[in-house]
């Protein structure tokens, strides 16, 4: 299969959920989109260090994907996760004093915007190390179905991961012994700045998946509308107990890899072509032409996620330091 | 009442209490279930306890450990064996990455109650790629236990509390123990956080752990022929190390020589020394020596690897080497 | 007024170069819109600015590298004007300045242990003899200097032992060549009378009190020594420090080679019979290895007798820091002309290796006729 790089005609048709429904949604990508862009800045004036991976333009993933899952469920993401935190339930506040560094952040400030945790939500990382993440849901996986808990676990990775070892480990393993793991893979065409189609021999990624004998399916991860969907169905394919299942949402990501990055390696015309199918205003003109959502209503979400971004702000540069004299805790449980 | 049985015995009788006594235990790992244990440690178990307890694994080492630290953050105990501590390092991403990291990084939401256990160590020929002993590696991790039983008790004795602990514990099984026999006490409880004085002395402390306890005790029985008196100090705890006892042992002797198998460059050895030098320096009247691997992949025909690796006749040497 | 300044865009980015500015003076800028492109080490970048405005000056001027942080452009918010700006300095990194250090002289051999003991019994490390590894003092060496018994016995096997000594003496010798500028001088004596007052003396004592030949030429040497103290002492420090006592070091040689020089300790002032029982029970204790520190240590001068083995004459090499080495060779009949007469007595060549630093050939042979009187009159020797 030749990759495409040119975008798709951006997601139409009509939206069949209802208008608060619709509302929740669209409000947590433009939540996830203030957020970064907050963070962006925040980042260029220091406060905000280390890598910082940016998720603006795949909002539709996190939040199709995560609005499909229950609450005792798990969630394993990567090192782009500030979106699926936020979704699963985080405060943006405790995800903005992290990326600060503070005590009251999500992770006391040990980890960082890589590695935001959550245990009341259940979110095992924020896992920076590509792959790290896939035996982990398998485990947690076979716990649940050890235990005979109610529960699958989600678990999120870029097209880069599927190059690694640790992506056919799981995928075998999970199969093998029929585990209550999705797979979601964010396929934004690039393992940071390498194409796809430099990156695997075989890039329809499903092709992969299925080969380890799961139901494997491919959807417009721009198109929140076909991510729920998609999702849905496979949540409920893996909580019936027929084993692990995967899923490729295509996305794009609109800026830099990291913060650093110069983009030598895609057109400028590539990403203003994805830019068109931006998940926010295709989404958004699709309800405003169902009559589901006005000008004012939009206005609105937008001014409350902003309003959210600036306490969370407020809230991370008043957070404290944790004292030094507290460095080596949490190394082992007391 | 004590009894007489095998380092082998020893270990399958720990993780079938542990089985027995935990339904959130389980054992995972390469052949643990039909084969019945590579060094047949669990032989009968697959029949008794099941195969979704005992869970024979594909050769995946980097899956199915990193699968071992989900299904411990799930709720279960499980015991992951890896074949050898050559294969682990196929794993070593999870371990170091997740397993050793993960209680830290969350800010203490999660700990990982996981057990790994595997063989480690030279000396039956196996050559290069079969005879590594990087416990060494490991022990530099912070974030994980690492244990190293050397004799039957502690092979006996060591599992239960390492599965009591809340966060991940590495055991490493020297392949050259698992025959030797000892008596064991009926009621044998042991710690997993204090080195142990298994010969007393006073002319000079040997530190050593794992495979090299036994050739550590046999160099002692050597020079107490020759009215010199040796320490031995079995390590058992790899990490964290038990610096009071190391320290002590310097006061004591004054002299110290470390063994172990690792290579010298960056090894385990190296830590204890630097340990010494900083809470012993002045107890002590002779450069500490070390007797360990020499600096090469270890070789398969038996004359080389015995002459690799450290042997009594080399302990003796470097003792009398510090007594002028 | 705001300031754009260069934002650091990844933990790696310490510095930017200015390649173009995408906005000019005057010009509203948008929040999120890219106002310049930066090189920086790793490739050129779209830099935003994150404020509304518009652009009041553009400080940075294209080609200028600057240090993240560095004020790029000055935006005026709505109702500023541009005479509010003032111009902004530049900080330059300091320098640092390097600095070298002198070599540490290099040190003796001695244990942390040893060294913490000493100071706690306040035992003087420069007296205690090590009998570590090359030499090392060991903290047994100080207990036993502190409570003045013998050092430990070596354990070491026979062959690691004579190793090292002979590294040890390989050690002390090249240096006294490298540092002491030797001068030699010899004198023979005959020992006539010496001889013969102790054989008369021998011959009322009973067998395991008698004395040698050799005892009394030690005795000599003390004797002698005290007219001439330039010969015994130390070279410390650049300078000659004279001894307060005569402690002969006598070189006995070992079964498995090498040799150790232990001393007599106030060899002077002992009589004939003591000094006999001391160099006897120096001699085995010296081959059985059980010798005390002190007589290891506090040698101030050495002698060497080469006995009925030996040659005709030796002329040692000096035991730093001593300054002097007395030798004697093999008790031979020769002919020797007295009064016009030329008869054979027994004789025994006397040889002085001193520091020229210290004391010059003249007095070293006035040492030696010293020596040759005083063993003409053996019985004086034996008080």
């Amino acid at each position: 299969m030749t990759i495409d790089h040119h975008a798709p005609p951006p997601p139409s048709g009509p939206v069949s959920w209802d208008k608060d429904f619709a509302h929740r949604l669209l409000a947590d990508m433009v939540r996830i989109r203030r957020m970064e862009e907050k963070s962006a800045e925040l980042y260029g004036a220091g406060q905000i260090r280390g890598f910082l991976h940016l998720y603006i333009g795949e909002e539709a993933v996190a939040v199709g994907a995560l609005h499909a899952l229950a609450a005792a469920d798990n969630v394993v993401a990567t090192y782009r996760e500030h979106g699926h935190a936020l979704v699963r339930g985080l405060l943006m506040a405790s995800i903005m004093a992290e990326m600060f560094g503070k005590s009251c952040g999500c992770a006391r400030g040990r980890g960082g915007s890589m590695h935001l945790f959550d245990a009341k939500t259940r979110l095992f990382g924020g896992n920076a190390i590509v792959g790290g993440g896939l035996p982990l849901a398998t485990g947690l996986g076979l716990a649940a179905k050890m235990r005979g808990e109610d529960r699958i676990t989600a678990c999120f990775f870029g097209d880069g991961a599927v190059a690694e070892g640790a992506f056919h480990e799981s995928l075998n393993l999970a199969a093998l012994w029929k585990l209550p793991v999705l797979f979601c893979c964010e396929n934004n065409l690039f393992g940071m700045g390498t194409a796809i189609e430099r990156a695997e021999s075989q890039t329809d990624l499903c092709v992969k998946a299925a080969s380890y004998d799961m139901p494997a399916r491919r959807v417009d991860g721009m198109d929140i509308v076909a991510v729920h969907a998609a999702m849905q169905q496979a949540v409920q394919c893996v909580r019936a107990g027929q084993g692990p299942a995967f899923v490729e949402f295509q996305t794009y990501r609109f800026r830099a890899h990291s913060m650093f990055d110069a983009e030598l390696y895609r057109q400028k015309a590539e990403v203003e072509e994805w830019k068109a199918r931006g998940p926010i205003h295709t989404f958004s003109a699709r309800l405003k032409a169902e009559g589901k959502l006005t000008e004012e209503e939009f206005l609105s979400l937008d001014a409350a996620a902003c309003a959210e971004v600036a306490a969370a702000v407020a809230y991370a540069e008043a957070g404290l330091w944790e004292p030094v004299e507290d460095l080596l805790k949490d190394v082992h449980t007391p | 009442m004590t009894r007489r049985l095998s380092y082998r015995e020893a270990m399958r009788e720990a993780m079938h209490e542990a089985l027995a006594g935990d339904p959130r235990v389980f054992l995972m790992g390469e052949d643990v279930g039909r084969y019945g244990g590579t060094y047949a440690f669990s032989k009968g178990f697959l029949e008794e306890f099941g195969p979704e307890r005992i869970r024979d694994t594909p050769l995946s080492e980097l899956g199915f450990v990193g699968a071992g630290i989900g299904a411990a953050l799930g709720g279960m105990r499980p015991i992951v064996e890896v074949m050898t501590v050559n294969f682990s390092l196929l794993a070593l991403d999870q371990i170091v990455n997740s397993a050793a990291l993960f209680r830290h990084m969350s800010g203490g939401q999660f700990s990982v109650p996981l057990v790994i256990r595997m063989t480690t160590g030279a000396g039956r020929q196996l050559a290069a790629q079969h005879s590594h002993s990087l416990e060494g590696w490991y022990a530099h991790i912070p974030g994980i236990r690492v244990l190293a039983p050397a004799t039957v008790e502690d092979a006996r004795g060591m599992l239960a509390p390492a599965l009591a602990d809340p966060d991940p514990v590495v055991i490493f099984e020297h392949a050259g123990l698992f025959n030797v026999e000892g008596e064991l006490a009926d009621d044998c409880k042991v710690d997993i956080s204090s080195a142990k004085v298994r010969r007393e002395g006073r002319d000079v402390a040997i530190i050593t752990y794992g495979g090299s306890l036994p050739k550590a005790l046999a160099a002692a029985e050597t020079l107490a022929g020759e009215s010199i008196e040796a320490e031995v100090i079995d390590l058992r705890v790899l990490r964290p190390l038990d610096t009071a006892t190391i320290a002590a042992a310097v006061a004591k002797c004054h002299r110290v020589v470390v063994v172990d198998e690792n290579w010298k460059s960056g090894g385990l050895a190296a830590e204890v020394v630097a340990r010494i030098m900083e809470h012993a320096f002045f107890e002590l009247d002779a450069p500490v020596a070390r007797v360990c691997s020499e600096e090469v992949p270890i070789p398969y025909a038996r004359h080389l690897e015995e002459a690799a690796l450290p042997q009594p006749e080399k302990i003796v040497a470097a003792v009398k080497g510090l007594l002028g | 007024m705001i300031e754009f300044k260069l934002p650091s865009l990844g933990a790696d980015m310490d510095e930017g170069t200015l390649l173009e500015w995408k906005v000019g003076v005057g010009d509203t800028v948008k929040k999120g819109q890219v106002v310049a492109v930066v090189d920086t080490s790793k490739a050129a970048v779209d830099v935003e600015c994150w404020q509304e405005g518009s652009v009041g000056e553009l400080l940075a001027e294209v080609g200028q590298k600057m240090p993240v942080g560095t004020v790029m452009a000055k935006l005026l918010e709505p109702g500023e004007t541009a005479e509010t700006i003032v111009g902004t300095p530049r900080v330059l990194p300091a320098g640092r300045a390097g600095a070298t250090a002198a070599a540490p002289p290099p040190r003796r051999m001695i244990s942390p242990a040893a060294r913490k003991h000493a100071q706690e019994k306040g035992v003087d490390l420069d007296k205690v003899t090590g009998s570590g590894p090359h030499g090392a003092v060991t903290l047994e060496d100080v207990e036993h200097a502190a409570a003045g018994l013998a050092p430990p016995a070596a354990v070491l096997p026979a062959a690691d032992k004579a190793g090292e000594m002979r590294r040890a003496i390989a050690a002390a010798m090249a240096r006294s060549k490298r540092e002491i500028p030797h001068y030699y001088v010899a004198e023979d004596i005959p020992l006539v009378k010496a001889l013969a007052w102790l054989q008369a003396g021998n011959a009322k004592r009973p067998m395991a009190e008698r004395l040698l030949p050799a005892v009394l030429l030690f005795k000599a040497v003390a004797v002698a020594l005290k007219r001439y103290p330039e010969l015994n002492g130390y070279w410390r420090d650049g300078g000659f420090v004279p001894a307060e006592r005569i402690n002969l070091g006598v070189a006995i040689s070992l079964r498995q080679g090498g040799l150790i020089a232990p001393a007599l300790l106030n060899a002077d002032a002992k009589p004939l019979t003591q000094l006999m029982q001391e160099l006897t029970d120096l001699v085995r204790r010296t081959r059985a290895g059980s010798l005390r520190s002190s007589e290891m240590s506090e040698a101030t001068i050495t002698v060497t007798n080469l006995g009925d083995q030996g040659s005709q004459a030796v002329f040692g090499v000096i035991y730093p820091p001593q300054v002097a080495l007395v030798g004697f060779g093999r008790v031979t009949e020769r002919p020797w002309a007295e009064n016009g007469e030329l008869k054979a007595l027994p004789m025994v060549t006397a040889s002085l290796s001193a520091d020229h630093r210290v004391s010059d050939g003249h007095r070293g042979a006035l040492f030696l006729r010293e020596l040759a009187d005083l063993l003409q009159r053996p019985e004086d020797l034996d008080r």
